[in-house]
């Protein structure tokens, strides 16, 4: 297939259209709206299925319905969206049912604003909806990289009978640039052993998510964890960049990361061994990488388009052995590389000691941004 | 006096137990008609011959575990969601019928949204609603079906429509929609509402095996433990309490079920 130039939401959706998705159902919301216009136009023309739901909240519950019915289906949405979500992300995970989300990340907390933020890692990576549960999490930089973590997202989600999350950003889902689509696959006649579709010929199957007794709902925690743990040792995924002889590791995902990179090779041309590590899971986190890098850091720099949510993460990993600097910019604000690039000379002029917390310093630095 | 039978007498039987009900006992209270909906509904499919195509949703409330019961494929829903994961099953399964079973605070209340939507779109599903006007589950607290003046445990002194509005009638609410093909409210107070109450479960599924859109149920229903009144006295307040607030019949039949008889 040739590259062509795709807008990043309408990418993901006919990304999700070739790996096969046979229902989507969703809600209006910026910046993600044009990926639910573009279903509402390709989904029929294909025969497959597309409602507008009435709110995120029965968009969520038509995609649980549907998923029992073991289909490749779908939502997408945008921070306020997402956690109006929440509830069906619970009982979906609970039900052990795949499906997933397309979350193109806007500034807030509350109604926020359309601009390209960072904010729902926690919201995503940590949960979000009670109880225990984890969520596959893959964060694109390029809309290339939106289409192929958009397909990667449906194969991972059915082989861990579980929710994955493909978390963006508003400027993944706005910009153009040049990408190659799949071929389309074709829809899978079977369906799961575990699949709700009418009890003919053989035993009624039932779907909940509700086990009175404790020690029922124990064992459903542990058959989650336990998935959650192969899905750890099997599917961590990041990207490298100049860190054969990096000193400096900067970390950072999605957008932010794709900012650093600039930041990074500037700061490369000028001498400094710069490098930068993107995590592409968010959940299974690389601890193990950061882990390594330990070894030769003479600092972390995490930058991300938030406080520092993230940044907890790569703390956890680092344990002290190294340490770590925050630079973030919130409320949709996007970093050029130049800011991150005076915070990596930072760095080189004057390593930072082990000692304060990142975040604090990075707050107070702050003060001096317009 | 008592007859003896000779012992040649062969027996026909006539009534028996559906084959979709599954026999085991229910977690009901002793006088609630959640049962006896619970047969009306598994003689409909069962008549029909609908075992195999049938997917059920149960709802949150005392039917939560409705799926317990019925030997047919079935899903549990969040509270209010039933309809809005019906549609998500049923438009990838045209062919089978899915059907909701939802009380009144679940249905009228958390779920308001989804009902009307489902209803508005024409989704050809069928739903049964148990309208007992209380929430059961949690031990009788206000419903948006609760009658003006009726204790419950968060209205202590009876509903006072100044400060906790009014009862919601649904079904007249739904028959207004252009999207339902049949919408009934009916009784199981006494023997003869029950059998209106089954001609109306069974429209409504042939509405849906007909593939005419949204059909809907309304049963007034009873709720002995959490009214404080004994099995016999739950059935006379269903009718001297409930009917003049939630009148019954038919309140939407599309011309294709008219003169059908069932």
């Amino acid at each position: 297939m040739a590259r062509e130039l795709l807008k990043g939401n309408e990418a993901m959706a006919e990304a999700a259209i070739r790996a096969g998705v046979e229902a989507y159902f969703g809600y209006p919301i910026t910046p993600q709206t044009e990926l639910l216009e573009y279903m509402a136009r390709r989904m029929p023309e294909l025969g497959r299925v597309f409602v507008q739901a009435e709110s995120e909240i029965a968009a969520i519950n038509m995609v649980y319905g549907a998923a029992c019915t073991g289909a490749r289906v779908m939502t997408s949405s945008s921070g306020p969206g997402i956690s109006l979500m929440m509830e069906g992300l619970s009982y979906i995970a609970g039900t052990e049912v795949p499906c997933v989300i397309i979350d193109v990340m806007r500034g807030g907390p509350g109604l926020g604003n359309i601009a390209p933020s960072q904010g729902d890692y926690n919201q995503i990576v940590r949960g979000g909806g009670h109880g225990d549960y984890r969520v596959i999490t893959l964060a694109p930089a390029t809309v290339q990289e939106a289409i192929d973590l958009t397909v990667l997202a449906f194969d991972l989600a059915e082989k861990y009978r579980t929710i994955a999350v493909v978390l963006t950003d508003g400027s993944i889902g706005q910009m153009m640039e040049p990408a190659e689509l799949p071929p389309m696959r074709e829809i899978p006649r079977t369906r799961p052993e575990w699949a709700v579709t009418g009890a003919q010929g053989r035993p009624r199957r039932v779907l909940t998510s509700i086990y009175l007794d404790p020690y029922e709902e124990e064992k459903t925690n542990r058959r989650l964890l336990e998935r959650w743990r192969q899905i750890q040792a099997n599917e961590v995924r990041y990207r490298e960049y100049y860190l054969d002889d990096a000193e400096i590791i900067v970390v950072g995902f999605g957008i932010a990361g794709r900012v650093a990179l600039s930041a990074v090779r500037a700061a490369r041309a000028e001498g400094i061994r710069a490098g930068l590590l993107r995590p592409i899971t968010l959940s299974p986190f690389p601890y193990g990488v950061i882990e390594a890098l330990c070894r030769q850091a003479q600092a972390f720099l995490v930058v991300e388009m938030n406080a520092g949510q993230m940044l907890d993460d790569v703390m956890l990993a680092v344990a002290r052995r190294a340490p770590v600097v925050f630079y973030g910019r919130m409320g949709g604000v996007v970093p050029f590389p130049d800011e991150i690039l005076e915070e990596i000379r930072r760095i080189a002029r004057q390593p930072p000691s082990l000692e304060g917390d990142p975040r604090e310093a990075w707050f107070q630095r702050l003060s001096l941004v317009r | 006096m008592v007859t003896a039978i000779a012992p040649e007498t062969t027996y026909q039987k006539v009534y028996e137990r559906p084959r979709i009900l599954i026999e085991v006992h229910t977690h009901y209270c002793p006088g609630c008609t959640h049962g006896v909906a619970h047969r009306l509904i598994a003689e409909v499919l069962e008549e029909m011959g609908l075992r195999e195509r049938t997917i059920g949703v149960a709802s949150v409330g005392c039917s939560v575990f409705a799926y317990n019961y019925f030997d047919v494929d079935f899903v549990e829903a969040p509270h209010g969601r039933a309809p809005a994961m019906a549609t998500g099953i049923k438009r990838m399964l045209p062919d089978r019928i899915v059907f909701t079973y939802q009380g009144d605070g679940d249905l009228a209340s958390i779920g308001m949204g989804e009902i009307i939507h489902t209803a508005a779109r024409g989704e050809n599903i069928t739903v049964i609603f148990i309208n007992n006007a209380n929430y059961g589950m949690t031990g009788g607290q206000m419903a948006p079906t609760t009658i003006p003046g009726q204790r419950t445990t968060t209205t202590p002194n009876g509903r006072d429509v100044r400060r906790s509005g009014f009862p919601i009638r649904m079904a007249e609410m739904l028959a207004t929609l252009e999207g339902p093909s049949y919408v009934a409210r009916r009784s199981l107070h006494d023997p003869k509402n029950i059998r209106l109450a089954k001609k109306a479960i069974r429209m409504a599924f042939e509405a849906q095996a007909r593939g005419l859109g949204f059909s809907f149920v309304e049963l007034l229903s009873t709720c002995p433990t959490n009214w404080g009144l004994s099995p016999i006295e739950a059935m006379q307040w269903v009718e001297e309490m409930m009917l003049p607030i939630f009148p019954l019949g038919e309140f939407k039949v599309a011309p294709e079920l008219k003169g059908l008889r069932v």
